[in-house]
C-alpha cells in the first residue's frame, strides 16, 4: 500500500514538472515576451530588445523556464501587463467564486445522478429509464452554452423567474444568497454534469446487480431495500470516486463557458478576457493550474479509492 | 467455411465459430462480417448512421440546390422571420439563415473527421510503438501520454486558435495534436495483448522488421479499438468547434461555424428571434449525439467481435 503511493506520488510529481516545461515552451514559442504590449505599437526594435533585456527576456529558454518555476514556488505567478496587477492578486480576488460555482454544481451533480444512476439500473427499460437515458443522451452531445441559452430564454426571459446575468457581487457571501441570479449558471454547469455521472452510475449499478453477493442477499431473504441500500449503493458507488477525480477538465471547461455566458467574475472569465488581450501571463499560469488541478484530482481519486475499496491493495 | 465471401451471408454464426485454427483469414473476416450484423440490428445505430449521412448530404449538397448569397450583407433583409423566400428567416446581417447553417454544417464535418484523422494517426503510430518497444521506451512514450492527458484540452486549442487564427486546417491540426492520448492509451493496451500471440512470434521468427510487425501486424488487428474511438473523437471535436467559435474565436467570414452562428443569435435572445438560435443548436446536438450512437454501437459490434478471438 505504502509502495503503491509512492510510486504514484512519483508519477504525479513527474506528470506535473512534464506539464509545466511542456506549457511553458508552448506558450514561449507563441509569445515570446511582452514587450509589445507593454511599449505600444510604436516602439522601436532596439527599445524592445532594450526591455527584453532588462526584464530577462533575451535569456534562454531554459533559464527562463528556471526562473518561472522559482517564482511559482515562491507565490509568484507573474504579472498581467493587460490588467496592471500580478496574477496571484487577480486569482486570488477570484478563484473563491469559481470555486463555489463549481464546488456546489459539482454537488447538486452528485446529489441528482447517483440516485438516478441506480434508479434507471434497478428499473431498466421502464418508461423512467428510456426518458432519463434520452434526456442524459440529449445533454451529454449538447454545448454547454446552448443549454444556457435554452435556460435564459425559459426561465429569464420568458418566465422571468431567474436573471440572466450571474452575481455581479464582490462579495462571496452576497453571491452565495443571490439565488435570483445564480441559479441559471449553476443549473447549467450541473445539469451537464449529470449528463455524464448518471450514465456511468447506471452501468456501474448494473454491474453490480449482475454479481452473485446480490443474488445471495436476496436468496436469504433479504428485503430489497437492505439489498440496494447496504449491497448495491455502496458497490455501485466506487466506481463515482475516480469520475468525480475525472471530471476536473470537464469542470474547468464548463466554468470558462458558463461564466462567460452569464458573465460571472471567476477565473474562467479571467481567462476570456486573457485570450481578447493577449495576456499571456495569465494563461500561462490559467492552464497550468488547470493542468496541476487535473493531476491532483487524479491522484487524490486514485488515493481515495484505494482507501475506501479493501480489494485494492496494490503491492 | 465462410472463405467464401458470396456464401457466408446466409451461414449461421454457428458454422463461423467452428472455423478451424489454420482458417485465420476467413475467422477474421467473419469476426468483421458478425461486428457489421451486429451493428446493423441496433436501432439506434441505425437512426445514428442515417442523421450523419442526412448532415453530410444537408451540408454539401443542400448548397447545390438551397442557392443562397453568403456573400453581401443586407441590412435591409436583416433578422426576418422564415417565409417562402427564407425558409429559417435570416440572421442580423441579412444572410439566409438555412443556408448559414449548411455552410457552417461543412466546417463543422470537415474540421471534425479531419481532426479525428490527425489523433488517429498519431495515437494508433504512438500506441504500437510504446506496446511494441517495452521497457523504458514505453514508459516514456506513457508519461508524455499522461503529460497531454493533463493539459486542459479547451484551453490550449484556445490559445491556439487566438494566435494563428482560425481556419479550417488550423484547428483541425490543433485539435487532433491534443485529442490523440486516448487512442494511443487503447491502441497500447491491444498491442501488449497482441504481440504476444503466436502469429507475431511467427512473423518475428520469419525475420519481419519492427516496422512491418507494426504495420502489418499489429495495427491491424488492433484496428477495431481504433474504429469505436474514431467517432467519439469526431463528436468531440465537433464540440470543440463550437466552443471555440462561441466564444469569438471560431473561423473569419465568409466561413461560418456553428458555435459563431449560435453566439451571434444568442445576442438578439430578447428579441424573441428564435430561427437564429434553435435550428442551428439542434443541429450541434444531432450531429454529435448521432455520432455518440454510432460510437456505443461500433463498441457492442466491436465486443462481439473481440469476444470470438
Amino acid at each position: 500500500m505504502v509502495s503503491y503511493l509512492v510510486r504514484r506520488l512519483v508519477t504525479s510529481a513527474i506528470v506535473v514538472i512534464g506539464v509545466s516545461i511542456f506549457i511553458f515552451l508552448l506558450l514561449h514559442a507563441i509569445y515570446p515576451s511582452p514587450a509589445r504590449q507593454v511599449l505600444g505599437l510604436s516602439a522601436r526594435p532596439a527599445q524592445i530588445d532594450a526591455w527584453n533585456k532588462a526584464n530577462g527576456y533575451d535569456d534562454p529558454v531554459i533559464v527562463q523556464y528556471f526562473r518561472y518555476v522559482n517564482n511559482l514556488l515562491h507565490g509568484n505567478l507573474g504579472y498581467s501587463y493587460a490588467e496592471n496587477q500580478s496574477v496571484l492578486a487577480l486569482f486570488q480576488e477570484r478563484v473563491v467564486r469559481s470555486a463555489y460555482l463549481s464546488g456546489i454544481s459539482l454537488v447538486i451533480a452528485i446529489v441528482i445522478a447517483l440516485p438516478l444512476g441506480i434508479f434507471q439500473a434497478v428499473k431498466r427499460n421502464s418508461l423512467g429509464d428510456n426518458v432519463a437515458t434520452s434526456a442524459a443522451f440529449i445533454l451529454y452531445s449538447m454545448p454547454s452554452f446552448f443549454l444556457g441559452l435554452i435556460l435564459i430564454q425559459v426561465f429569464a426571459i420568458s418566465l422571468p423567474i431567474f436573471n440572466f446575468e450571474a452575481s455581479q457581487s464582490l462579495s462571496i457571501w452576497d453571491v452565495m444568497g443571490d439565488w435570483y441570479s445564480m441559479t441559471l449558471p449553476i443549473l447549467t454547469l450541473a445539469l451537464i454534469t449529470v449528463a455524464a455521472f448518471s450514465r456511468y452510475m447506471r452501468s456501474s449499478s448494473m454491474d453490480v446487480l449482475a454479481q452473485d453477493y446480490i443474488k445471495v442477499a436476496r436468496a436469504k431473504g433479504l428485503p430489497e431495500r437492505l439489498v440496494l441500500w447496504r449491497h448495491l449503493v455502496r458497490n455501485a458507488s466506487l466506481p463515482m470516486v475516480t469520475l468525480i477525480g475525472l471530471s476536473l477538465p470537464l469542470l474547468l471547461a464548463g466554468n470558462l463557458i458558463t461564466e462567460s455566458l452569464f458573465n460571472y467574475q471567476g477565473l474562467g472569465l479571467l481567462f476570456f478576457t486573457s485570450l481578447q488581450k493577449v495576456d499571456y501571463p495569465v494563461m500561462l499560469a490559467y492552464t497550468l493550474a488547470g493542468a496541476v488541478l487535473v493531476v491532483v484530482g487524479n491522484l487524490i481519486a486514485d488515493i481515495a479509492l484505494t482507501v475506501a475499496d479493501p480489494r485494492i491493495r496494490l503491492a | 467455411m465462410a472463405i467464401n465471401p458470396s456464401a457466408a451471408g446466409s451461414l449461421p454464426p454457428l458454422d463461423v465459430q467452428r472455423a478451424p485454427e489454420g482458417g485465420e483469414v476467413g475467422a477474421v473476416q467473419s469476426g468483421w462480417r458478425l461486428a457489421l450484423r451486429e451493428f446493423a440490428s441496433n436501432r439506434l445505430a441505425v437512426i445514428g448512421f442515417a442523421i450523419l449521412i442526412f448532415f453530410v448530404l444537408f451540408s454539401f449538397v443542400g448548397p447545390l440546390i438551397y442557392h443562397t448569397n453568403q456573400l453581401d450583407t443586407s441590412l435591409t433583409l436583416a433578422d426576418q422571420p422564415p417565409s417562402g423566400a427564407h425558409l429559417l428567416g435570416t440572421d442580423g446581417n441579412g444572410f439566409d439563415e438555412l443556408g448559414r447553417i449548411m455552410k457552417g454544417g461543412q466546417a463543422a464535418l470537415e474540421i471534425g473527421f479531419f481532426a479525428a484523422f490527425v489523433a488517429i494517426v498519431i495515437g494508433t503510430l504512438w500506441g504500437a510503438v510504446s506496446g511494441l518497444a517495452g521497457g523504458i521506451v514505453d514508459s516514456t512514450l506513457m508519461r508524455v501520454v499522461d503529460v497531454f492527458l493533463s493539459v486542459p484540452f479547451l484551453f490550449v486549442v484556445l490559445i491556439l486558435a487566438v494566435k494563428f487564427g482560425a481556419t479550417v486546417l488550423s484547428l483541425s491540426l490543433v485539435i487532433g495534436f491534443f485529442a490523440w492520448q486516448v487512442p494511443a492509451r487503447l491502441v497500447r493496451g491491444e498491442v501488449l495483448t497482441l504481440r504476444e500471440r503466436d502469429f507475431v512470434l511467427a512473423a518475428r521468427t520469419a525475420g519481419a522488421t519492427n516496422w512491418r510487425l507494426v504495420s502489418r501486424h499489429l495495427i491491424p488487428n488492433a484496428l477495431g479499438v481504433v474504429i469505436v474511438n474514431v467517432t467519439f473523437q469526431v463528436a468531440d471535436a465537433i464540440l470543440a468547434v463550437s466552443y471555440v467559435g462561441f466564444l469569438g474565436f471560431g473561423l473569419h467570414f465568409p466561413n461560418v461555424d456553428w458555435g459563431d452562428q449560435l453566439s451571434d443569435g444568442a445576442t438578439s435572445l430578447q428579441s424573441g428571434y428564435w430561427w437564429l438560435i434553435y435550428p442551428v443548436g439542434a443541429c450541434i446536438v444531432l450531429t454529435v449525439m448521432a455520432l455518440n450512437f454510432i460510437g456505443d454501437a461500433l463498441r457492442d459490434a466491436m465486443d462481439v467481435r473481440l469476444r470470438r478471438r
